[in-house]
């Protein structure tokens, strides 16, 4: 079955499909590729999708995620395809699957928690409490972290 | 491994285990018997907040059986200087075989335990946990009731920001006690730990009134509200002084009901409880000697005897 590109064809990269509606500006966010980065990033919103009504599609040029990315897209789509291409094919697919702990992802938004001082050299800490619904809290403090919050604090 | 950061850290098992460790120490935590099975030890006592009976307790513990103490306070030190807690903890595991730590943020606990290989045990991280003030309290239930099955017991006061209400309602619900949280709304137990208890399938009961709790309960267990952690002072006003007990009230209490309270009391217990049946506060406060022994002899992998003669 072939779908219809509503972006052109990437030659190396990552496609992210299956990114929840709405959602695809978050994952950029995640995956830091907002900042200190020049891949091409090409981003569809809100079409049409038989397995989910409305998705988002991302394609990161030049850019395979590895392991510690595939996490943090797991924590805001973990329901998310990943399909790495090379030249215009795709040559493997990746399984999106949400660690149970989350290393230097995102910093604790707790203005109490022990991790508040920058000083302090260890990595910060995210444990993940329940999947469905998602349930995160800092692995330090044990104060429960919102989604919007870990986005907005990612490190 | 031998850390206690929250009760988590401890299994149902272990923790009946240490309850009955501490039942033979008894006689040592009086000074009655000389065990002096942690002789040559020494433990870092870090308090970064102030302390009575915790920190005297624990103490008087290592003391009795043999160890030694060194009593770190923040004030004036290096900390004052801004020293990380990581870089004063490397310092603390050079010097001590064992720490005890009671700090502000909360976390604190679990950051030294992962920041050094010698044991770590939590004496309260902000509104976080009280592991070991959970210990001294079980004991003091089981002491009174023979068990923790079954009882109906009564959590008062801040649930919000008092820590040991914390680990204790997580323990209580694994012996399978029932839970009824009396609080004003503004102070009432943490989202986490509610969805917690609900999720390991505990009888949870909320309500702002005390008077409703009392026929039914075996324990109440009374807090201070902490003035310390609120943010500002008319916050407090509204809520210091809600919930009082007197010997009167016991009249409507079952018999073997025990009126608890981790201490210091500031005006919910009233002094005319002191002489009543019910009143164990002062019993748990000593309790605190034995069960902390037998928190430092497991930290320190020392076994207590199975007898110990008096
Ligand atoms: N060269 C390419 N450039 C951009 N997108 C591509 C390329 N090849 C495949 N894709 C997209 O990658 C995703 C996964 O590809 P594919 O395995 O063919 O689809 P599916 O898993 O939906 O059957 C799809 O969204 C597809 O449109
Ligand atoms: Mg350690
Ligand atoms: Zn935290």
């Amino acid at each position: 079955m072939s779908e219809m590109r509503r972006v052109t064809a990437i030659c190396n990269g990552t496609v992210i499909d299956h990114i929840p509606a709405g959602h695809a500006l978050q994952v950029i966010r995640m995956l830091r590729i907002d900042t200190n980065r020049s891949n091409p990033v090409s981003l569809v919103m809100n079409v049409p999708s038989d397995k989910m009504g409305r998705k988002d599609v991302l394609k990161i040029e030049d850019l395979e995620l590895n392991q510690e990315e595939l996490d943090r897209l797991a924590l805001i789509s973990p329901h998310a395809s990943v399909a790495i291409i090379r030249n215009y094919g795709v040559a493997e697919k990746r399984v999106v699957e949400l660690a149970d702990e989350l290393v230097n992802v995102a910093r604790c938004t707790f203005s109490n928690c022990i991790t508040q001082n920058d000083r302090e050299p260890l990595p910060q800490k995210l444990r993940v409490v329940s999947r469905d619904p998602i349930e995160i809290r800092c692995y330090y403090c044990g104060k429960g972290q919102s989604m919007e919050a870990i986005v907005e604090n990612v490190l | 491994m031998s850390d206690v950061v929250t009760m988590d850290d401890l299994s149902n098992e272990e923790i009946l285990s240490i309850l009955d460790d501490s039942e033979r120490l008894v006689p040592v935590a009086r000074g009655d018997v000389h065990l002096p099975l942690l002789q040559g030890k020494v433990l870092a006592n870090m308090f970064y907040e102030n302390s009575t009976r915790t920190r005297m307790s624990f103490e008087t513990a290592m003391k009795r059986l043999g160890g030694s103490v060194l009593n770190f306070t923040s004030v004036g030190t290096s900390v004052a200087k801004g020293e990380t807690l990581y870089d004063t903890m490397q310092m603390v595991e050079g010097y001590a075989d064992i720490a005890v730590i009671r700090h502000p943020r909360q976390g604190a606990a679990q950051y030294s335990a992962d920041a050094v290989d010698i044991p770590v045990l939590n004496a309260g991280d902000g509104a976080g946990n009280h592991p070991t003030q959970t210990m001294l309290d079980l004991f003091t239930i089981r002491e009174a009731h023979g068990t923790i099955e079954g009882l109906n017991v009564v959590l008062v006061g801040d649930l919000r920001y008092g820590r040991t209400v914390h680990s204790l309602s997580h323990a209580l619900i694994r012996f399978g006690a029932k839970l009824t949280l009396v609080s004003p709304e503004a102070l009432s137990m943490p989202d986490e730990i509610v969805s917690d208890l609900r999720s390991a399938g505990a009888e949870v009961f909320e309500t702002s009134d005390l008077g409703d709790a009392v026929p039914d309960a075996d324990v109440i267990y009374m807090t201070r509200i902490q003035k310390e952690r609120f943010p500002d002072e008319d916050e407090y006003a509204k809520v210091a002084g809600i919930y009082m007990l007197d010997a009167n009230d016991m009249h409507g209490a079952k018999d073997g009901m025990i009126v608890m309270h981790p201490l210091p009391r500031v005006g919910e217990l009233h002094p005319s409880l002191d002489s009543t049946p019910n009143a164990r506060y002062f019993q748990q406060a000593f309790n605190g000697v034995p069960t902390r022994m037998a928190l430092l002899c497991r930290g320190l992998g020392v076994t207590i005897p199975k007898e110990v003669n008096t």
